[in-house]
């Protein structure tokens, strides 16, 4: 019943901030539509149900500052990716390389946030996923070197997957 | 310089706007620095030797540059703090959600389609480098 | 300098800076460097819609605009990817690559 509630807020928000209208008659309409759509689809959205709300709730909030963390390492990725681009010393440095890489992660999402996270990190690409095998693209050696450090992981194991953060 | 005639707005006059505020020279160096960083994915993507690290400088400087540009111009008109004003600051920043979110999808995508139809990567070794890059074409 | 002349000169900027990105689509050896300059300057068209908006004085409108292209880019470059994925001579491939395609394919 948590799950229906959150997911016709959600909707109900994506109405509002899409139509911009306040009257009754476009508000009707939109808790009309989303009621229908929670109604008919609301098992597409989230998978998982056996999950409690609240440990969403945590979940969400650490992702929300996980987010930031990611911002900065975008920001780093761009600079990265400026000097390499813009220099000769970076040119020079530039050696790719595939990179094989072992993750302890278990769930879809979990993957997902941390192949997204690779991607948008310094230098790594990730090609391919194979069950916990992550097949990643990296464009010098220091790249390589921290990627295998680990430390994204533990990140996202942290807010994701609890239990297997050490 | 003045392009409102196109929209049929009134044309505000020049001396009212001649000091800008704070929030408009924030959101100039937001855009201002979104466009560096796209020059950088802009040449990265011209100069780069092969697909994979063509795909650092796109998946990368297109998703900041595209993010800071996105969120500059959202505080350059953002000036009144009315319910409008307020809304279009949300739908931007959802714009900004979107891309971040899809941009390192597609990137994905793509590379693995590339990876799996057998583009070789370039590496240093001076062997592979003839074969590597403009394999099929 | 007016906020409206930093806006048409942003604009004009990101125009000149997609030209590069539209050699690689004309030139690229391969077919996924195409598809990776046109997902770039289709990405920052969606920007340019917004800043055409702010020039107009109806970005609320554009805004939407912006919304669905980006969408309809993401789509888009996403189908073609797996267009081109699946239309690949198969009998050369060895069988590792094979499997875990397959597998890859399931994860994702």
């Amino acid at each position: 019943m948590g799950y229906r509630i959150s997911i016709f807020v959600l909707l109900l928000g994506a109405w509002v901030v899409l139509s911009g209208k306040f009257d009754a008659f476009h508000l009707g309409l939109g808790v009309f539509s989303a009621l229908v759509v929670t109604l008919l689809s609301q098992d597409l959205l989230f998978k998982d149900r056996k999950k409690d709300l609240s440990v969403r709730l945590s979940e969400t909030f650490g992702f929300i500052g996980y987010v930031f963390w990611l911002l900065w390492q975008i920001v780093l990725a761009n600079a990265h990716v400026f000097k390499l681009a813009m220099t000769r010393e970076g040119q020079k440095e530039m050696s790719p390389r595939v990179v094989k890489l072992k993750t302890k992660l278990k769930s879809d999402f979990a993957k997902f946030v941390f192949a997204n996270s690779i991607t948008l990190t310094p230098g790594t690409i990730t090609i391919q996923i194979k069950k916990n095998q992550f097949l990643v693209h990296a464009i010098s050696e220091a790249v390589e070197k921290d990627l295998l450090s680990g430390e994204m992981e533990e990140r996202v194991a942290a807010i994701f997957e609890p239990e297997l953060a050490t | 310089m003045s392009f409102l005639f196109l929209a049929n707005a009134p044309v505000v006059d020049e001396s009212v706007q001649a000091e800008l505020s704070r929030l408009e020279i924030c959101g100039m160096t937001l855009a201002g620095l979104g466009l560096l960083f796209f020059l950088g994915a802009a040449v990265g993507l011209f100069r780069f030797p092969d697909f994979y690290t063509r795909m650092h400088a796109a998946g990368k400087g297109d998703t900041l540059s595209s993010l800071l540009i996105l969120l500059g111009f959202a505080l350059i008109t953002f000036d009144d703090f009315s319910a409008l004003g307020w809304l279009l600051l949300l739908k931007i920043f959802g714009i900004v959600l979107f891309i971040m979110l899809t941009s390192p999808t597609s990137t994905h995508a793509l590379m693995r389609a590339g990876f799996e139809d057998g583009i070789e990567p370039v590496t240093n070794n001076p062997k592979r480098k003839k074969k590597g890059g403009a394999k099929k074409k | 300098m007016t906020t409206e002349e930093f806006t048409v000169c942003a604009g004009v900027a990101l125009f000149v800076l997609m030209l590069p990105a539209l050699y690689r689509v004309a030139v690229g050896p391969t077919s996924f460097d195409r598809l990776v300059a046109v997902n770039v300057i289709g990405t920052k068209t969606a920007v340019l819609l917004v800043i055409i908006g702010v020039l107009f004085n109806r970005v609320e409108m554009f805004v939407d605009f912006a919304l669905t292209y980006a969408l309809l880019n993401f789509v888009g470059s996403l189908a073609v990817a797996r267009f081109l994925n699946r239309t690949k001579p198969m009998p050369e491939e060895k069988t590792s690559r094979g499997s875990s395609r397959k597998k890859g394919a399931k994860a994702s």
